[in-house]
């Protein structure tokens, strides 16, 4: 799930501020989760906005453009009259809400990660879309966006007791978890072997299948 | 076996125990002092490490700083090089400049997050880790190719060293990591500082199989209050309360210099006895002295080793 939290609202609202008429395009799947962009948050926020709301939508999923084109066709005229969209959804939701209208896009929230939720108010980031997944080798354990430094043969010096010193001892070693995992498989020597030098060259992501 | 190309390889090759020291350049232009310091080190040192923005501090350059003790102080540095600022592109540069003017021990780290420095916002870049660092530098000497293969031109004429923290927890993780540097061709280990003699013996007797020169670090204090800051505040090092309670009753004194004088003894006492015992017991290439501050005291442990060794035979 993509995890995202709410922007201050003073913050949106300095936005709002050049602009007479806004639409609010919410999200139905991770910010609904989150509990940033579903219903309920659409609304207060458009209670808030006031007279200069000319209308809202949950879409179901706004990183889908064909999802996004069916759900907002109902709302076709207000956005239309819209100077600007504040967009509470991830940062994908909100590009492709630009794409779609050409409208001027505020974004409501900020993006955090690709994450495990435990209970609303507990996200845990879990991926990082590194693009080749070495999970396998680490005991089920992504090195990437559980290891602060993101290390390929940890751990560091920076662990005390299986505790990470980024954050001040809260959060687990991602490399002391491999290692008990990979020990507990009865597969240590997996843990011992070296890992290469990652491609990390990363270039704007586009799959095209023609 | 590889060419020496260091001091500090070579003596360690030819069975002589070692000793090295640190300096840490600050956030300044000023090098004077960090020569000075090197000087008074390099009476009693074999080779000088020199920190790479412990903490993750800004401050001067390690390799520009080895360069100068080096020259100007004709001692030999052990440059330390962490992966936190650097990427495989620039710490190949690094490398390549670092042969090229005649530095020829470095010690490859991860080096300390970004975020607990006094730039906290900053990128944290570990493109390579520490164990790919050492691939690096093998590569570079071995095969005469950066990571990618691309040929260099000349010979790069140095040696790699790792680190390693006989006080961690749990400290099997910590033997597997080094066993991985090992097998890629790490040639020295130094480690985190060590007070307790029985972790350093653990330390030893578990990595006595790699076959790699190990010098246990150890960081002799001039104050309890310092002892109790390093206890705090540095993670991976356990400072025992006996220890602490040496230089708290060598403190006990009225007079300032008789207690520098008192805590001196004391520290010089502590150490060559715990180095000479390891000597004993264990197999130990030398010792990495670390102090806050405190140079005075390496060239008192370096005699002590020497005059209990001679008072014990050895």
């Amino acid at each position: 799930m993509i995890i995202t939290k709410k922007k201050p609202f003073e913050t949106i609202s300095e936005s709002i501020k050049p602009f007479k008429r806004v639409f609010i395009v919410g999200c139905g799947t991770c910010s609904t989760v989150c509990q940033t962009g579903g219903e309920a948050q659409v609304k207060e926020l458009a209670e808030r906005v006031g007279e200069k709301c000319v209308g809202y939508a949950v879409v179901e999923s706004p990183c889908d453009m064909r999802v996004l084109r069916r759900d907002l066709a109902p709302k076709r005229t207000e956005v239309d009259s819209a100077d600007a969209i504040v967009t509470l959804c991830c940062g994908a939701g909100a590009q492709s809400t630009a794409d779609l209208t050409g409208k001027i896009i505020i974004p409501g929230l900020d993006t955090l990660f690709i994450g495990k939720i435990e209970r609303i108010g507990s996200f845990y980031e879990r991926c990082r879309a590194c693009t080749d997944c070495i999970i396998l080798e680490t005991g089920g354990i992504c090195p990437y966006s559980r290891c602060a430094k993101g290390l390929l043969n940890g751990p560091c010096g920076g662990q005390v007791q299986g505790k990470c010193e980024v954050g001040g001892y809260q959060r687990d070693c991602a490399w002391v978890l491999a290692y008990n995992a990979l020990k507990k498989q009865g597969r240590l020597e997996v843990f011992k072997k070296y890992r290469q030098p990652a491609d990390r060259s990363r270039k704007p992501q586009e799959i095209v299948t023609r | 076996m590889r060419e020496a190309f260091s001091r500090l390889i070579s003596e360690i090759r030819a069975g002589k125990f070692v000793y090295t020291g640190e300096i840490a350049p600050g956030k300044t232009t000023r090098i004077e002092t960090l020569v000075e310091s090197a000087k008074a080190l390099g009476r009693h040192v074999v080779a000088c490490n020199v920190t790479d923005n412990p903490r993750a501090r800004a401050n001067m350059g390690s390799l520009a700083a080895s360069i100068a003790i080096q020259e100007r102080a004709g001692v030999e540095a052990i440059c330390q090089m962490t992966a936190r600022d650097r990427n495989r592109i620039a710490l190949t540069s690094d490398l390549l400049g670092a042969s090229a003017l005649g530095v020829r021990n470095v010690l490859v780290m991860s080096g300390d997050h970004p975020s607990l420095g006094d730039n906290p916002s900053a990128m944290p870049v570990y493109d390579l880790d520490s164990a790919q660092m050492v691939e690096l530098v093998r590569r570079m000497v071995d095969d005469g190719t950066d990571l990618a293969g691309n040929r260099i031109d000349g010979e790069v004429r140095i040696h790699v060293g790792v680190t390693g923290n006989p006080n961690a927890d749990p400290l099997e993780v910590e033997i597997a990591k080094l066993e991985r540097k090992a097998q890629l061709g790490a040639e020295f280990i130094q480690t985190q500082a060590v007070f307790d003699i029985e972790v350093a013996e653990g330390f030893l007797d578990a990595v006595d199989g790699f076959g790699i020169p190990v010098l246990i670090g150890i960081l002799p204090c001039r104050s309890s209050k310092i002892a109790e800051q390093i206890a705090k505040n540095v993670p991976g090092i356990r400072v025992p309360e006996e220890y602490l309670e040496k230089l708290r009753a060598a403190e006990d004194l009225n007079e300032r210099a008789s207690i520098d004088e008192k805590i001196d003894q004391m520290n010089e006492e502590y150490f060559s006895g715990m180095v000479s015992e390891l000597r004993r017991t264990a197999r130990l290439a030398g010792v990495h002295i670390m102090g806050v501050a405190y140079g005075r005291i390496v060239g008192r442990i370096a005699d002590g080793v020497e005059r209990k060794e001679r008072q014990d035979g050895v």
